[in-house]
Formats: C-alpha cells, structure tokens, sequence
C-alpha cells in the first residue's frame, strides 16, 4: 500500500494551519523592505496562533530572501528548512512539504512566510533574465515584458477551441469585484462592468487592464503543526486534509496544451484524493488569479465545469456572491493584492473562509480548496482545507 | 536526449521553415528596444515538425482581424544585436 493511502486525517497523522496572518496593510508601502514584510507577517500569525518564536522549529519560504535571511531575523535557529521557490504556488507546496516534515518528525512546528514588495521594490531581486537564460534565449528576443505578455499568450487558442467570449473573459473580473467591494483590504472595491472592462486600455490583446492582476507590497504568513495539538490555538484549527503539486513547462511555448493547466489538474487529483473528496464536497475555492483567464483554467482542470463552460459558469454568476460555488472571496489577485507571488493571500482567504473570519463570509465553509499558479502556468500546489479532521 | 523515452539517438536538421499562428497576443507595453514599434504580436507557432516556438509575426499588420489562428506562416530571419532570430511571415508572400 502506497503512504499516500495512508488515512492522513487519523488524529495521529493529522495537520493543520495554527496561525494565519498577513502583513498590518497591503498596497503600496515603500517604507517597507522585503524582509521586514516577511517579518511583520510572520510575527501577526505567530500571534495569531497564540505561540511565541521559540516555538516555531521550522521556517519555509522562497528565495529570496530564503528561510536563512528570515529565520535569523527572527531568532529562530530551525531544524528544518524549506526554500523551495517554483513561483506565486511555492507557499501551497510549502505547507504540502511541512506536513510531510511533521510527519517524519523534522519539525513539530513550522512558520511559512511570504514577503514581496512588488510595487515600491525595496529590497527586490531583479527577474533572472540573463541573455543566456531560457527566457533569455526564447522569449525576450521577441519583446516580451513580463508575465502580461506570456502568461496571456494561450487563452487566444482557448478562444478559438471552445467559444469563450471577450465578455466571459471580461465578466471574471466583474464577479471578482463583486466580492471585493465586501472586503475593506482590497485594493479595488468600486463595481465594474463588463464594459468597463473592455473600454479599459489594451495591456496584451485581448486583455485588457481590469484583466491584469494587481502590483502591490505585502506579505502573509502560516503556522503549520500537528492536528493533535487542535484544541490549543487561539482559533478553531483549520485541517489540511489533502495537498499536490505539479508542473507543466518552463516556458509559455511549451506549455503541453494551452486549453487546459496539466500542472492545476495533476496538483488538484493528488490533492482530492488524499482528502478523499469530489467537487461536490467543496463549499469555497481559491483559484489564483494573475490574470482574467486563469480561474477558467482552475475550474475545468478540478473538474468543477466540464471542459470549455467555466467561462459561461462564471458568466451565469455561479462564483460570484449567492452563487452556488463561492471563488477569489477576497477579490482575487485582480481587485484585493498580488504581489507577484500571489499563493500565500490565496490560502489566508481559504484559512480565514475555514475559520469563518472573512470579510466576505461564506456561510457554512466545511471544505475550502486553493488552487497555486507558479510562473506562467509552469507550476501548481492545491491544498484541500477542512473544518473537520477528515 | 528525447523527452519522451530518453533515447540519446538525436540528431540536428534542418527544418522546413514551415509552420501555423498557434496562438498570440498582440503587447501594448513594449520591451526595451521595441518602442518604436506600435503594438506587436508575441506568438507561438506550431512548426510542421512538430515543435511549438514564441516568435514575431512580419509581412501582416498586427491585428486581430489579420492575425488569424492557423494560418500559414513561413520562417524569415533578422539581425537582432548579435543574434539572428527567426521570425514568421504569412506563406508564399513576397519579401
């Protein structure tokens, strides 16, 4: 029998999100470096736990700054160290990594940060994109400039293969809002239109810049532990019931199938089965969203939609408020924050969701899922979060 | 070595030139060096072998309504700094 059979959400074997907090403001914060958001987000959701540093036995976080920088400026001298960095779904493997961690023993308690100062750039580390890069060498000959001209590129093949229309594409942002203007942190709060969409100026046709995620400063961060420890937090804990990862390509071009995320729907079976659910079960879900076309992909990978209906499913207001499946509650990277590595804001909306402290409160969330995007649809981390143990 | 079976019988050719506009968009927030040139297409085109690339379209104006998914395109090359880059055309027009 494979370990992955194994009843993951036995009281001995459980795990779950402690702590969960993101940094005081998200935005624009120029007074702020790259470490100093990481800090400010991890000491909140230590709080949060109700733990002091010295618990904390494990640090995880992307380089960089990496889990040295961010340990030492905490005081914290870690067992275990994680620094994996595949892009915006490193933090959701993070977390899929520590409960393997806890499991084994390396560590009893682990603190996953994320730090980005994506608008004002204290700090930041410039995109690798030497000459002799694989960017480099295939992409940025042609004029690329960032993900708004390459992660954009297959949703044109998804037109002409499945119908989807300028105004569904348009209307992600719409519902979107809809439930930002519920959320006092989200950046963008005022009511758009699908014509408000497509009159706002071209960034990569056909997307236009209400498609386009936001660029902002801010951090959030996880305390990860056991699940025999549930009834010690200041919070009702929020049970990590199943977790995958995957990857497609390193490059746009060579995405296996631009109509479909092969890393969302590996990540997302792995994920399911371990917590042993269906689509039916999922009362919340979280589809990273760098752009309009992504939680299209998110929804058909998982199963949610049949192939090439997310666009109308979304359209027909099923993910919006009083839809049947609530999705991006806090506004999504499109209208509350993204600061380039937009994965840890996905799961705080998931944990806040599990925990019923949202903003924009679903009722009766027993199973949230999140849904990481790494690179241009490169990688994928999918967590299943539960209110139950199992 | 191939991907597919980790075979290491591989071998250099020459290829066709051949190929289809897989898929595009067409960037208003233009790299350095290409801000003289308007909004331009960054496309992936399918080559007769098979291979998928990013590349620019020449020969056409960049639009939506003359960028048409499918259709025939045939390689050219062009002095970009120090490196020839292969760019695509529509097939069978003059340059």
């Amino acid at each position: 029998m494979s370990r992955a059979a194994l009843p993951s959400t036995s009281t001995d074997r459980g795990v779950i999100i402690a702590g969960a907090a993101e940094t005081n403001a998200l935005g624009k914060l120029p007074g702020y470096s790259t470490l100093q958001l990481h800090v400010e987000a991890a000491v909140n959701a230590v709080a949060d736990a109700g733990l002091r540093m010295r618990d904390i036995d494990g640090v995880a976080t992307v380089n960089a700054p990496g889990p040295v920088q961010v340990a030492h400026a905490l005081g914290i001298t870690p067992r275990y160290m994680d620094g994996t960095g595949v892009g915006g779904t490193s933090f959701l493997l993070h977390v899929r990594h520590a409960a393997a961690a806890i499991r084994a023993g390396y560590a009893s308690t682990v603190l996953i940060t994320h730090g980005e100062s994506g608008r004002s750039r204290v700090g930041a580390t410039p995109f690798p994109r030497g000459a002799s890069s694989i960017p480099g060498q295939f992409e940025a000959p042609y004029g690329t400039a960032g993900p708004t001209s390459s992660f954009t590129i297959p949703v044109l093949r998804y037109m002409k293969e499945y119908g989807l229309t300028h105004e569904q594409l348009a209307y992600v942002a719409v519902a979107q809002r809809k439930w930002a203007a519920r959320n006092p942190r989200a950046m963008f709060r005022d009511p758009i239109t699908v014509d408000d969409v497509l009159a706002s100026r071209l960034v990569a046709w056909p997307f236009h810049l209400l498609e386009c995620c936001l660029v902002t400063d801010g951090g959030g961060a996880l305390v990860v532990t056991s699940a025999d420890r549930a009834a010690d937090f200041r919070k009702p804990a929020v049970h990590i019931l199943g977790t995958g990862e995957s990857m497609d390509a390193p490059m746009i071009s060579q995405m296996a199938d631009f109509t479909e995320s092969k890393a969302f729907r590996l990540a997302g079976q792995a994920a399911f089965t371990e917590a042993g659910i269906t689509t039916a079960d999922v009362n919340h879900l979280m589809i990273y969203d760098a752009f309009a076309h992504v939680p299209i992909y998110g929804l058909e990978a998982l199963g949610f939609t049949a192939k090439g209906e997310a666009g109308a499913f979304i359209a027909d207001g099923n993910t919006e408020p009083g839809g049947v499946l609530p999705l991006n509650t806090n506004g999504g990277g499109l209208s509350y924050t993204h600061t380039g590595m937009y994965g840890m804001f996905a799961i705080q909306e998931g944990v806040r969701q599990v925990r019923g402290e949202a903003a924009a409160q679903v009722p009766d969330v027993n199973i949230s899922v999140v849904v990481g995007n790494g690179g241009m649809f490169a990688t994928s981390g999918v967590l299943v979060l539960g209110r139950q143990p199992s | 070595m191939c991907p597919e079976c980790g075979s290491a019988d591989v071998e250099w050719f020459t290829a066709s030139g051949r190929a289809t506009l897989y898929s595009y968009v067409i960037n208003h927030r233009p790299a350095r060096g290409f801000e003289g040139d308007g909004p331009y297409a960054i496309a992936v085109v399918q080559l007769a072998e098979g291979p998928r690339m990013m590349t620019n379209i020449v020969g056409i104006p960049n639009t939506p309504e003359d960028l048409i998914l499918d259709m025939e395109l045939q390689v050219t090359f062009e002095q970009r700094g120090d490196v020839s880059v292969p760019l695509f055309g529509p097939a069978g027009a003059a340059r």
